[in-house]
């Protein structure tokens, strides 16, 4: 079996503008979204408390929210299903001066008053000064991760593969969010984790294509340099779509028996994945074309002609 | 050809069997068991403790599968959950309060891979269910209280040193003292600077021509205040966990003002939210009996110097401000009964000071009533209004009278827990039923099983016998993670889970890296052992750097991750870390000894190698 049979290189950076157009659309539409409707924080950057109620038979809503609405806990407060139909998240917003161990105790007392099968599965509460903390360090992640992958590919292979390489996956990062703007799925932290584990496994993509050009580099001493890309891109496209395609075998099968907490999280990943291909191929590679890669730039002259890196003037 | 040094081999045999050994307390399944463990430094547990706990069962038949002890405790297994409840209770009666009797799951793995320190893997609250709560200690009220103490002692050292002053008082942090004259003040700033030398005193002159005095925490003193505030909540706050029975608790310090508790298995989660939440602090004051007073004061005047507060019943009571002790000063409590009368009754134990003060107090105020006031987040509460009968020396005092079992249980606890140096308030709290828990872990491991399956089967498919090695990488991989996970006893966390499914799909991607390339050399006419010599070869450099870019992102995410993210981010890195040794080493391990052997290699498995034609000819087919 061998899926990709292809015997000349494709000639993707002949389209490079098409590509980095449809990148810049999409890039675009995702920050409006961001702007326009943000992000549906959960629970653990906004703070609130969480719980889960089971009922061991099917949920009878307006019995939920009348107690609810007894407690008088604010218009804020929500019961919906989760997962199962016998099953309630309860969310509620921040109360000044009302412990959390106090808030979900009176919620499960109204509950269990109301239906006595109501058990408790789940609480989570989020302090505010915890909520925003807990943002803060995922953008500071999200920074660190970034420098730290712009510094190692700037010294494995040269800054034009480390800007692009970034650039194109945090674009990717931009457009996972875009989706959770627009859907208002929920945001979490696993959902931070893994748009960040997808940071870093997409830059892998990125390595692999670098890695490929470099060779390409060494290798075709009289081709163009979009010739070069090209040639990279397409041997390596096989190999692309078969990892991408086994990874994403195997968040699917998160998605599917993972349950409900990591709904969201292996969503993220599987968007992740799918744009990851695309960025890393074709928006990573013409940005490396559009910023002037070389050969000499890549290929280590010899050892008395100066260090690599140091450009060989005429 | 590609034939792999002995040295190499060894090292994957031992890498195997460790491997397998680590992995394999997993395997067993958990039985109940009870824990016992001492509650208070001074109750060693021995052989001579495990004997009564023996003979105790004994007496009363259970049955039980065996019991050890280590330095945690004594562990005694049963063969279902109800033995284990009826255990639980017999040996909490017989051994009494000095010891913490707790309900716990083991493994039942032999006790010899216990001994080389094979464990199973430490799951996290969200697998096996319980508690997690992160308090924040208020630091502000920690220096108020310590100031507080200050104005107090600065109060009596002037009296003592006959120093005249005009005022004391307290202004935010700083004490201030006024004087008349400047003699006295540098009197007064004198013995202050001798008696307490973590004040900082200076003298300041008011725009009114009143001289002052302002003494101050010194930044080093704050910071140890700060630092102990923390330090005795924690303690108070293991005390209160006790009490609740938890076979491994976690009560840590995180940051500079915060502890993390976490109760794993704790079933009634309400009762330790209420247990624990009750930050509280305790004060002794009397009771202000003047006729008329209280009826005055419920009528909407309250006495000068007196406080209207309620009990547990909602009945009035008129308190005098004046505080006579504060919690710190008892040293224990215990629920008991009158000796005399044989009704519930809490017994208080004080320490020097607190002794000293209460035979005066009490001597002075016999037949009278004082209260014992529950300060919870600025509300204070009566939990209980005494009579004195008689002058109480020694510091051992008895409070009876209108109190069930429960309730003086209560009190004795709230009293023993003490007054925490601070108050604290839970500012994160993620609370995991029991069932939830098992239903995570089949989750997970679904996700995990169902996914590499048929990535298996698409593999071997696609790459036939290199397919099958890759496979076999695969699963080298996945149990060198799990029993690095089980060695270093990380938290396993339901996304940690999901790392261990995410990061098997990203480990075959070393492996396809591979194949690609040896059926790229194979397209190009190299022979078959010159296609997995460079196969490997080439594929290294871009494995390694790929790797390291998910590792960057794998470390931030830990650094910065907290609970079930941090999970996450373990698991990840540690299996990108076991997935280039099986990927690479491992399945070219394989390789060779499948081809390093034969001489004459016409082709490999590797499943169809596609030529083209010819490089000119025919168009890109898909």
């Amino acid at each position: 079996m061998e899926f990709f049979r292809i015997s000349r290189d494709i000639p993707f950076m002949r389209h490079a503008l098409v590509f980095n157009v449809i990148s810049l659309l999409t890039f675009v539409a995702a920050v409006v979204f961001l702007a326009v409707r943000g992000l549906n924080l959960g629970v653990d950057f906004r703070g609130g408390t969480v719980i889960e109620v089971n009922y061991g038979h099917s949920v009878d809503f307006g019995k939920v929210r009348q107690a609810l609405d007894k407690l008088g806990l604010g218009t804020e407060a929500s019961a919906q299903s989760f997962g199962a139909s016998d099953t309630a998240l309860i969310r509620l917003p921040l109360q000044q001066g009302v412990s959390s161990a106090q808030i979900s105790d009176r919620v499960m007392t109204a509950l269990k008053a109301d239906d006595p099968s109501a058990t408790q599965r789940r609480v989570e509460f989020v302090g505010p000064q915890v909520g925003k903390e807990l943002y803060q360090n995922g953008a500071l992640a999200l920074l660190l991760v970034s420098i730290g992958i712009v510094f190692y590919l700037a010294l494995r292979f040269e800054w034009r593969f480390a800007v692009a390489a970034i650039v194109a996956n945090l674009h990717d990062v931009v457009i996972i969010l875009g989706f959770f703007a627009l859907f208002q799925w929920e945001f979490s932290l696993p959902v931070l984790a893994a748009v960040l584990a997808v940071l870093g496994y997409s830059v892998n993509e990125s390595v692999v294509i670098a890695d490929r050009i470099r060779e390409n580099f060494r290798k075709m001493r009289k081709a163009s340099v979009t010739h070069v890309i090209d040639s990279a891109i397409t041997s390596t496209l096989s190999r692309t779509v078969i990892t991408h395609g086994c990874t994403l075998l195997m968040v699917l099968s998160i998605f599917f028996f993972g349950g409900e907490s990591l709904h969201y999280f292996s969503l993220a990943l599987a968007i992740g994945i799918c744009f990851g291909i695309y960025s890393s191929a074709l928006v990573m590679a013409s940005l490396v074309m559009w910023l002037g890669v070389s050969r000499e730039d890549l290929v280590k002259p010899d050892r008395n002609r100066g260090m690599a890196g140091d450009k060989i003037l005429p | 050809m590609n034939r792999y040094p002995l040295w190499k081999y060894i090292v994957i045999a031992v890498a195997l069997v460790t491997g397998m050994l680590y992995t394999l307390p997993n395997f067993f399944p958990e039985v109940p068991a009870v824990q016992v463990s001492s509650s208070k430094s001074a109750v060693k547990i021995d052989n001579a403790l495990l004997g009564t706990i023996e003979d105790t069962l004994k007496a009363d038949k259970i049955p039980y599968r065996g019991t050890e002890l280590d330095p945690i405790g004594i562990k005694v297994r049963f063969n279902d959950f109800d033995t284990q409840l009826r255990a639980k209770d017999l040996l909490q009666k017989k051994l009494g309060d000095n010891y913490i009797v707790a309900l716990n799951l083991l493994s039942s793995s032999p006790h010899w891979l216990a001994s080389i320190g094979a464990l199973p893997m430490y799951l996290g609250l969200d697998l096996r269910g319980g508690v997690h709560f992160l308090l924040q200690v208020d630091m502000k009220a920690a220096l108020d209280k310590a100031a507080d103490r200050y104005t107090t002692d600065i109060r009596s050292l002037m009296r003592e040193n006959k120093v005249l002053y005009s005022g004391v008082g307290r202004e935010g942090t700083n004490i201030v003292l006024r004087f008349k004259d400047d003699t006295e003040r540098n009197k007064a700033r004198f013995e202050i600077e001798k008696a307490f030398p973590d004040l900082q005193v200076r003298p300041q002159d008011a725009a009114g021509g009143d001289l002052r005095l302002v003494a101050g925490l010194s930044p080093q003193a704050q910071t140890r205040i700060q630092e102990g505030a923390v330090q005795q909540n924690i303690t108070i706050l293991r005390n209160r966990v006790n009490e609740l029975g938890v076979a491994e608790p976690i009560i840590q310090q995180a940051g500079t003002d915060r502890v993390v508790v976490q109760l794993p298995g704790v079933q009634d989660t309400a009762r330790a939210k209420d247990i624990l939440g009750r930050t509280a602090t305790l004060e002794i004051r009397m009771v202000n009996d003047d006729p008329g007073a209280l009826e005055a004061a419920v009528g909407g005047s309250v006495a000068f110097g007196s406080d209207l507060l309620y009990d547990r019943n909602g009945q009035p009571v008129l308190v005098r401000k004046q505080v006579v002790l504060t919690g710190d000063r008892i040293s224990d409590a215990q629920s008991g009964f009158d000796q005399r009368t044989g009704e519930p009754a809490v017994h208080v134990d004080l320490d020097g000071t607190g002794a000293r003060i209460f035979k005066e107090v009490t001597r002075d105020n016999v037949g009278k009533r004082m209260a014992i006031l529950l300060i919870e987040k600025g509300k204070s509460e009566v939990i209980t209004a005494p009579v004195i009968r008689e002058e109480i020396g020694g510091g051992r005092v008895q409070i009876s009278g209108r109190m069930s079992s429960r309730e003086a249980n209560d009190i004795a606890l709230l009293m023993r827990a003490g007054a925490l140096a601070a108050p604290m308030e839970i500012i994160e709290e993620r609370t995991v039923g029991p069932s939830l828990g098992k239903e995570n872990i089949a989750k997970g491991f679904d996700s995990v099983k169902y996914g590499f399956v048929v990535l298996a089967l698409f593999i071997c498919a696609y790459y036939m016998l290199m397919g099958v090695i890759s496979t076999v990488a695969l699963l080298v991989n996945l149990m060198l993670l799990v029993a690095i996970l089980s060695m270093l006893q990380a938290t396993l966390t339901l996304p940690g889970m999901a790392a261990i499914a995410l990061t098997l799909g990203m480990a075959i991607d070393a492996n396809v890296l591979i194949n690609e390339r040896i059926r790229e050399e194979l397209r190009w006419g190299s022979t078959p052992h010159a296609a997995i010599q460079a196969g490997y070869e080439r594929a290294w450099g871009t494995i390694l750097d790929s790797n390291v870019t998910t590792m960057i992102a794998g470390i931030a995410l830990f650094a910065f991750g907290t609970g079930p993210v941090k999970g996450f981010a373990v698991v990840h890195v540690l299996g990108i870390l076991t997935s280039m040794f099986s990927a690479v080493f491992v399945s070219r391990g394989i390789v060779a000894l499948i081809y390093g052997g034969r001489r004459k290699l016409d082709r490999i498995s590797i499943g169809q190698v596609w030529r083209p034609a010819s490089t000119t000819t025919a168009p890109a087919k898909s």
